[in-house]
Order: structure tokens, then C-alpha cells, then sequence
């Protein structure tokens, strides 16, 4: 018995351990971002913020072209999920629920694709998109990040639709339905909390992704591709609230689909 | 043992493979279905995943006026940044992988052990998943800069006056430590959730079998565990590997150009210096350490795993 | 299950809604036809395009929204693809002189003769308005503007440690090396700082070279250079190391990182009106030619195919009157390129920095030098030279002689292929600019 509590006393330390490796650094840069503008000096640094301040914060926020930027990542989010869902739901569909030859052969090309270097591929559509009228627009970089969204959205909704029993769709067709009308009946309503994981994930790849929207942009820079270009020419604390304000959102969407990541890329694996 | 995450795929139907119900109704239609529904898909990324890779080639190639030259590929290998950016690039692999792996064998461990809490760690733990490389570096900048947290901790413990320069381009080992602490905090995350996915796919019964023999926890992790789980570490490893291969906005972000990496070049060389071309050769090297390491790992993991299978 | 879902549901879309409402929507509103963009490589930091945008167009008569390039090759590339498709977004190009340039050269820029006549009561000085022709007979390509230069900016904490018989306002290189071994060796630390990661291609490009070798390309690998290289070696001994990672170096003065330190003005200023008891600004050193610096003249021109002339020149107009002027001295730092009367009471940090500017000016045997003329798109690939000339030598420990031969055949083919010809402290040439 006390060795078994010593154990989980050990157990219990080591993940208390992670935990805190984890956490520490994204509080230091909240405590960062909410000093006033000069505290950025200070030596020895408070650990915890004297003064709370959201000057810092705010003037990120209203600094021009952060607006803009802010815009642009949403709408560079919202076409990245809404291609790669259009094209990755059906994909998922394919092979949760169907054997045909070349299924491995596409899953493997799927995978590849997912693992094939972003840096490769930004350059030459950076050429190609300027003749395409595409370079340094939302569709551009929404397009790439599309790319690589797509191979993950494949794989999460095949693992949305693997957890909806075919017997349903089944007894539905046997009833009458069409098998269409059986996937939209039955299996797309249970599907949905999935679908939605594997949009917010694709979405949160965009958000954060920074080289290929910094290659693709010229003006019209994504959040994160602004924050790398003025990171030579701004204070400290411009880059300390722009982390924060990156950090922010992706990790609420986080939160909601933390079960659906262990599934996804599980599911990776196969 | 103990629950496990709740998880919404059901890796049940997945493991007895899926079955294809009406195939036998509708043969025509049902045979063709399946292509039609994943051709969008792979057009899609053949035309921005496929054709593009194709480009790049070309690009790295390609002279004034049309021509093929391979000027461009002596023009960075004579660059004096060139062959340290490759070392520095193998060295962050390197340094990387095994430790991240590590640790995320023993977070996945963890949390599948069922603990209570598990909730709690699994989206403490994949809180860096949501953070991007380059807010990372920004992050850990704000803690390794001179008058950065650590420091100042180390001043309020009278361990220095004005703090060490852990940034400085003297110190190489520190560079190295400071940026590989950095991504091992971000990326630890995902390999977790992979290895994670692995774990809970390996069905409870051997887990049992082998406490029936009274094996110990070490002997059936390394008989049973690590031999089931080898597909995921494969993908893991390969993945991992891959994306360390390009790193760049961690180490923009935390050191500048005090550690050039394959990444940063070719970064600079299309945005600073505007020169597409070597920035496409770059690419380059990055696209074919990443084929050999992947050729690496396809080899050497499966070959190991059998040999841990033939003394078994 | 749905009702957990439904909340879920709830709590992503009001987070996204949150995001969509916390966007700022003050950003430029986006008048048609009396708004102006201007497009500029001047007040580029995050800083300095704040107060340009919030104090110095404060009162302009048209709605003008300030796009900072990020350097100036983008900007050549940018305005030249903008004329060239005839889908010109800018209405006004602030730049320096170096700038336009080239894009004078190929036929970019309108002529600004008209405005130039009618703006002449503002006393622009005549070597000013020769500049502004940029190598033409007759016709004015740029209105002048702001002028700007490069001091050092000193700790007061520093000056018990100059060495012997030297002066803080006429020091040379080599007592500025003594300074900096002085401070190592009485307390340890070194203290002199240059932004490495800022504009350091700047000092070599108009201190260290012409004050070694009168020249920057015709002796970039010459014996007197060599000169220059071992002193720098020795100077970076005693700097602090983190200066490859300054790109300005108001930052560590202010923080008491170093002591001494070389920038523009417009990035040394807080530092020396924040902590205007502790810091002065002083004239860089001599070397063995003379007192190399560089003045950078920045002035406004209209890209060809431009909308809105009429609106833009109201700008210009706007920009060019005394009021602004010195608003942008005493804001930014930058001095007027007019004879705007500088007012008797500036705060001090402004006025330490006339007094360093003033006296490089007049130093005896000042080497005013230019920034890099005529290289176009290849102003990146020429800067990087210079800096991987410094990383290699400084920082990896190359030999100088080969570095210098390596990094001059690289700069060989750059002035080649821009067919750049020489400029001051350089004597003229003919064809491109030879390497020597």
C-alpha cells in the first residue's frame, strides 16, 4: 500500500512538474504585457506585475495595420476552414466508411502531404500567386494554409465519422432514405461536434502560422506575419502584448476541442 | 487500471476494420463514390501541395532569362552562413527529438495511467499546441533576455547583479539551450497527442496478460508497449522531425541571426535580400534532409523494433 | 449531450465574436477622394510611425494614412510594380534622397518642378534643391524635407573613465578603444554597444570607411581599410556582446545595458530626453582621414500615375511648413531641410543632439558621405556585405585581407549589375563603380 501512494505521490509530482514547465512562461508573458510601457527596463523584474497597466495592450491593439492584420488572420482563418472542411468532410467520409482499392496509397499521400515543408511550398507560390493576382490577399494565404489544414481535416473528420455507427445509416436507408438523405439525417447532425473540432484546429493552424503568410503578404500581413516584420523595429513590449494577443484566442478554441485532438492524431497513426 | 480519456473517435470499429455496408447493393455507383468524394481533395493539394514542390525545383534552377543554372546553389554554399545554418539546423534536430520524445512518452504515460485530473492535464498539456513558433520564442524571450524573468530571479536569489547573457552570440551552448527549451515547450504537445492516440489504441488485454505474469512496469513497456505503440512513434519521429528540420520563427524570434538556421536563410534570403532563387535552393536542402530523415526513421525504427522482436 | 454541445457552441462563437469586436475601428477611414497614402521608408519603427501619424498628421488637410516599407528594397520593388501595372495605391513617397534614386532613373517619378517654384519660399538650401534633380538638367524629382544623421550617445556614468587627453566631444577611434578597454578593465563589464541588428551597415557605410580610407567601394579591400578592420577588432572587444541583437540603442542605454553607443539620431533621441541628466549625445570619432558621418537627406515625391495630385501636393505643402518641421525635430529628431527657425527652447535631449550634430558638421576635415547611390534592388545584397563583412570578421574571426577580397568580388558583381557609378567620399567614375 505505501508503495503503491508512493507511486502516485511520484506520479502525481511529475505531472504537477510538467504542469508548472508548462504554464510558468505563459504567465511571465501575461505579467510582461501588463506593466506599463516602460517597465520593460526594470532590472530585477517584479514577478509579479506592480502596476497593472493595459497601455501596452492597447497600444498593440491600435497601432495602425494591427487592425488590419487582425482582420486579415479572421479572414484567412475562415476560408482555411471553410475550403478544407468543404473539401476535407467528404474525404474524412471516403475512407471512414468505405474500403476501395488505393485507400492506403491515398491515406500515406494524405499523411505526405501534411509533413511536406511549408518553406517549399511558399516560395514558389509567392511567384506564382503575383501573376495569379492572388499574392499579398486573403484568399492567397487562406489557399496555403488550406494546403495545410486539409490533410488534418481529412484525418479528424475520418475519425468523426468512424464514431458514427453505420448501423444508423443503415437502418435509415433500410426505412426508405436515400443513402443521402441518410448522411444528412443521421450521420452529419452527429458528425457536427466533430466537424466543428476539426475547424477550429485547422483554424487555429492558420492563426498561428507565420512563414508562409509572411512570404505571401507584402501590406497586408496577417497578425503573426506583422509581428515578425516589426520584430527588428519594435519596442520589446510591442512584441510581448503581440504574443499575448496571439496566444489568447487559439487557446480558448483549445480548450474546446481537446478531446478531439487525441482522436485526430490517433487516428495519424493508422 | 482506469478510465481512459474520453475521446470521440471510437478506435473500436477503426481496429476491426470499417465495414462498407451497402457495397453490395449499388456496385457501380457505391465503387466509384468513394474517388468522387476524395478527388476535390486531392486535386486540391496536388495543385498547392504537388505542383508548387515541382516549382521550387525549377526556381532553385533557374538563371537570368529562363536559363538552368546551378549558380544559385553555389551561391549559398559559398555563403559563409551556409554550412553552419546546416549545422546548426542537424544540431537542434538532434538535441531535440530524443528529449521531446521522452518527455512526451512520459506525458501520454501519464495521462493514460487515468489519474485523477486527467482532464486537467490533458488541456494544461495542450495549452502549447495553441501557441505558435513565433509567439513561443517571444514568450521565452521575455524570460531569457538580460533583463528577462530568469534572470531577475536570479538576481533575487543573489546569483548575479546584472544577470547573464544568455542570448549572446559567445555563447553557443546557451544559444543552443535557451532555443531548444523553447520548442521542446511548444511541440511537446503534439507528439504527446500522437503517442497518446497510440497508447489508448492498444487493447486493454494485453496490459492484463502481462500483470497475470507479474511482469514489472519497465518489462512490459519495453515487451509490450513500446513494440505496439511503434507505428505512432514512427509517425511521431517523422513528423517531429520534419517540422524541427524548419525551424525558424522560434529563433528569430529568441536569438536573431546569432544562430543561423536553414529556415531563417531562406526566410531572409526571399524577404531581406529579395532574392527568390537562392531562397528556393535553401528550400532545397530542407526538402531533402527531410526525404532522408524520413528514409532514416522507415528504415531504422521498423528495423530496431524487429530486432526488439526477434529476442523477445 | 446537445445541450453541453449547444453551450459549447455558444462560447466559441462568443469568443469569436469577442475577437471581431475588440478589432479597433478607428483604423483609416477610407475617404475617396481627398485621402492620401503615403508610402515611405522614413519613421518605419513602431515608435516613431506613432508619433508621425498622431502629432505630426494631426492637422493635414487631407486624410492621410502613413504605410512604413519594411526596407528599401521593398519599397523599390513595390512603387516600381505599382507604376508599372498602373495600379499606383500611393499618393506620396517619403524617402531619402538614395531612394528615389532609382526610381528617378527609370522614369517613376513625376516632376515636381511646379511645386518646387512655389514651395522655394521655404529656404530649402541650394545644395538641397541640386539634389533634388537627381543627376537631371532641370527637373526637380523631390520636394526636401528632413535631414538626419549618426551620433554616439554617451552615459554620463562613462566619463570618469576616458582616457587621458581626451575629449568627449573630439574623440578618435583608437581613444575611443581605449575608453571601452578602460570600463572593461575597472569594472568588468563592456559597455560600448553598436545595433547590429538595426543600421550598423551605416557606420561602416559613412564613419569607419571614409574615416579610415576616404572612400566605401574604390578601397573596400585596401591596405587602409585592413587599417580600419584591426582597430574594429579591437574595439569589439570591449563591446558588449549582445550588441548582435540591438537593432536600436536607445533601449540598452536606457536600461544601462552599455554605456556608449553608436545610431541615428531619431533612435538614441528617447534615450537622451528620457534620461536627459545621465546622456549626452556626442559627434562620432576621427580616424586617420578625417571624421567620416553621414547625412541622410529624406524628401517627398509623387509616383507617376498617382491619383489625387492635387491633394497630394496639399500634403507636401503640409509637410514642408515650419510648424511640422519642428514638430518632427523635436518628436522624431530629424532636423528640417528648410529654414524653419529652430526655437530657442527645445527640451534637452534635442538640444544635446544639435549641438553633437552640429559640431560633426563643422568639424576640421568632416567627410560628409552618402548613403549608397544608384544601387536600386540591389541596395539589400550591397548592405548585406557590409554585415556579413562585420559578422565575418568581428564575430567568426575570418582573416581580414580574405574576407574583405571574398566580400569585394561579391560587391564587384552587385555594382556591376546595378551599373551604379561611384559617390562621395569615392572619387567619380565613369562606368560602375570599380572595387578596389
Amino acid at each position: 500500500m505505501s508503495r503503491h501512494g508512493l507511486r502516485l505521490a511520484l506520479l502525481y509530482a511529475a505531472a504537477l512538474l510538467i504542469t508548472l514547465f508548462l504554464l510558468i512562461p505563459v504567465y511571465f508573458i501575461f505579467a510582461a504585457s501588463i506593466g506599463p510601457q516602460n517597465s520593460v527596463y526594470d532590472f530585477p523584474k517584479p514577478l509579479v506585475p506592480q502596476n497593472l497597466s493595459f497601455d501596452t495592450l492597447s497600444f498593440f491593439l491600435h497601432y495602425q495595420g494591427v487592425p488590419e492584420a487582425f482582420k486579415m488572420s479572421v479572414e484567412v482563418g475562415i476560408i482555411a476552414v471553410a475550403v478544407s472542411l468543404i473539401l476535407g468532410a467528404p474525404a474524412g467520409y471516403a475512407i471512414a466508411r468505405y474500403t476501395f482499392p488505393g485507400k492506403n496509397v491515398l491515406q500515406l499521400i494524405v499523411l505526405a502531404t501534411r509533413s511536406f515543408p511549408v518553406i517549399i511550398l511558399s516560395i514558389p507560390l509567392a511567384v506564382t500567386f503575383l501573376s495569379w493576382n492572388l499574392y499579398d490577399t486573403a484568399p492567397g494565404v487562406g489557399l496555403v494554409h488550406t494546403a495545410m489544414g486539409l490533410p488534418v481535416t481529412i484525418l479528424i473528420t475520418a475519425a468523426v465519422f468512424y464514431g458514427v455507427p453505420v448501423d444508423l445509416e443503415e437502418a435509415a436507408t433500410t426505412l426508405g432514405c436515400t443513402r443521402i438523405g441518410a448522411f444528412f439525417r443521421i450521420s452529419l447532425p452527429m458528425a457536427l461536434p466533430g466537424l466543428a473540432a476539426a475547424a477550429l484546429f485547422t483554424f487555429v493552424g492558420s492563426w498561428n502560422e507565420v512563414f508562409a503568410a509572411s512570404i505571401l503578404t507584402l501590406q497586408n500581413h496577417t497578425l503573426p506575419a506583422l509581428v515578425l516584420t516589426s520584430l527588428n523595429i519594435a519596442p520589446l513590449q510591442f512584441s510581448f502584448a503581440a504574443a499575448v494577443i496571439l496566444i489568447v484566442p487559439s487557446m480558448v478554441f483549445i480548450f474546446f476541442i481537446r478531446r478531439y485532438l487525441v482522436a485526430g492524431w490517433g487516428q495519424v497513426t493508422k | 487500471m482506469s478510465s481512459r480519456v474520453e475521446t470521440a473517435g471510437a478506435w473500436g470499429e477503426e481496429v476491426t476494420s470499417s465495414p462498407s455496408v451497402p457495397s453490395r447493393r449499388r456496385p457501380r455507383v457505391e465503387a466509384v463514390a468513394p474517388y468522387l468524394l476524395l478527388a476535390p481533395s486531392v486535386f486540391f493539394l496536388s495543385v498547392f501541395v504537388v505542383w508548387p514542390a515541382i516549382q521550387a525545383i525549377h526556381l532553385a534552377f533557374e538563371g537570368p532569362n529562363n536559363t538552368l543554372t546551378s549558380y544559385n546553389f553555389y551561391q549559398m554554399t559559398h555563403e559563409y552562413t551556409f554550412w553552419p545554418s546546416v549545422k546548426n539546423t542537424l544540431i537542434f534536430m538532434v538535441s531535440i527529438i530524443p528529449l521531446e520524445f521522452c518527455l512526451a512518452f512520459s506525458m501520454a504515460l501519464i495521462i493514460n495511467t487515468g489519474l485523477r485530473g486527467q482532464q486537467f492535464f490533458l488541456y494544461v498539456w495542450t495549452i502549447p499546441l495553441a501557441i505558435s513558433d513565433l509567439a513561443a520564442g517571444i514568450v521565452w524571450l521575455s524570460i531569457y533576455t538580460q533583463n528577462g524573468y530568469f534572470n531577475s530571479i536570479l538576481h533575487d536569489l543573489g546569483l548575479s547583479q546584472y544577470g547573464y547573457q544568455f542570448l549572446s552570440y559567445q555563447n553557443t551552448f546557451s544559444l543552443f539551450a535557451v532555443c531548444v527549451v523553447a520548442e521542446i515547450w511548444r511541440s511537446t504537445s503534439l507528439v504527446m497527442l500522437i503517442l497518446l492516440g497510440g497508447l489508448q489504441g492498444i487493447p486493454r488485454e494485453f496490459g492484463e496478460a502481462a500483470d497475470v505474469f507479474g511482469a514489472t512496469f519497465w518489462q512490459r513497456l519495453w515487451r509490450i508497449t513500446l513494440p505496439l505503440l511503434k507505428p505512432s512513434i514512427r509517425v511521431a519521429l517523422i513528423l517531429r522531425t520534419i517540422f524541427a528540420i524548419q525551424v525558424f520563427a522560434v529563433i528569430l524570434a529568441l536569438v536573431g541571426s546569432n544562430l543561423p538556421v536553414l529556415g531563417a536563410q531562406a526566410y531572409n534570403w526571399y524577404h531581406s535580400y529579395q532574392n527568390p532563387n537562392i531562397a528556393a535552393a535553401y528550400s532545397i536542402v530542407i526538402l531533402v534532409l527531410s526525404v532522408l530523415t524520413t528514409a532514416f526513421y522507415l528504415t531504422v525504427v521498423r528495423n530496431k523494433a524487429e530486432i526488439a522482436g526477434a529476442t523477445r | 449531450m446537445t445541450k453541453l454541445w449547444l453551450s459549447r457552441v455558444a462560447i466559441v462563437i462568443g469568443v469569436v465574436a469577442l475577437l471581431l469586436a475588440s478589432i479597433p475601428r478607428d483604423a483609416t477611414p477610407a475617404g475617396a477622394d481627398t485621402a492620401v497614402t503615403i508610402y515611405s521608408t522614413q519613421f518605419t519603427p513602431v515608435d516613431e510611425a506613432t508619433t508621425f501619424r498622431n502629432v505630426i498628421l494631426a492637422n493635414s488637410p487631407a486624410s492621410v494614412s502613413f504605410v512604413p516599407a519594411a526596407d528599401s528594397s521593398t519599397y523599390f520593388t513595390q512603387v516600381e510594380s505599382q507604376v508599372k501595372s498602373n495600379k499606383v495605391q500611393f499618393n506620396v513617397l517619403a524617402g531619402l534622397q538614395s531612394d528615389f534614386e532609382p526610381l528617378a532613373a527609370d522614369g517613376m517619378l513625376q516632376d515636381l518642378t511646379p511645386l518646387m517654384n512655389k514651395l522655394k519660399k521655404r529656404g530649402f538650401p541650394q545644395s538641397f534643391i541640386n539634389l533634388s534633380k537627381l543627376g537631371s538638367k532641370n527637373k526637380h524629382y523631390f520636394i526636401p524635407w528632413i535631414t538626419a544623421t549618426y551620433v554616439l550617445g554617451v552615459n554620463r556614468r562613462a566619463l570618469p573613465y576616458l582616457p587621458k587627453g581626451a575629449k568627449v566631444n573630439k574623440l578618435t577611434y583608437d581613444q575611443l578603444v581605449a575608453w571601452g578597454q578602460n570600463i572593461k578593465k575597472k569594472t568588468g563589464r563592456a559597455m560600448i554597444g553598436f545595433p547590429v541588428a538595426g543600421l550598423i551597415h551605416r557606420f561602416m557605410q559613412g564613419y569607419l570607411y571614409p574615416s579610415y580610407t576616404k572612400g566605401v567601394v574604390r578601397t573596400f579591400k585596401s591596405k587602409s581599410a585592413v587599417k580600419a578592420w584591426q582597430m574594429m577588432k579591437k574595439l569589439w572587444a570591449v563591446t558588449n556582446p549582445q550588441s548582435t541583437s540591438y537593432s536600436f540603442m536607445q533601449d540598452p542605454l536606457l536600461s544601462g545595458e552599455v554605456w556608449i553607443a553608436w545610431d541615428h539620431v531619431a533612435r538614441l533621441i528617447n534615450a537622451a530626453s528620457q534620461d536627459a541628466n545621465d546622456m549626452v549625445l556626442v559627434p562620432a570619432p576621427r580616424g586617420p582621414r578625417g571624421l567620416g558621418y553621414m547625412v541622410v537627406l529624406g524628401g517627398l515625391a509623387i509616383p507617376k500615375g498617382a491619383a489625387n495630385k492635387a491633394a497630394a501636393e496639399k500634403v507636401i505643402d503640409y509637410l514642408t511648413q515650419n510648424t511640422q518641421e519642428i514638430n518632427i525635430l523635436k518628436r522624431l529628431a530629424f532636423f528640417p531641410a528648410t529654414r524653419a527657425p529652430i526655437p530657442a527652447t527645445l527640451d534637452t535631449g534635442t538640444w544635446t543632439e544639435s549641438l553633437a550634430v552640429k559640431a560633426q558638421q563643422n568639424a576640421k576635415g568632416s567627410i560628409p558621405a552618402l548613403v549608397p547611390v544608384g544601387l536600386g534592388a540591389q541596395n539589400a545584397a550591397f548592405n548585406k556585405v557590409y554585415l556579413d563583412t562585420w559578422n565575418r570578421i568581428l564575430i567568426q574571426n575570418q582573416p581580414i585581407q580574405s574576407v574583405l577580397n571574398d566580400e569585394g568580388s561579391i560587391m564587384a558583381g552587385l555594382v556591376q549589375q546595378a551599373g551604379a557609378k561611384c559617390w562621395y567620399p569615392d572619387k567619380p567614375s565613369k562606368g560602375p563603380c570599380p572595387v578596389g
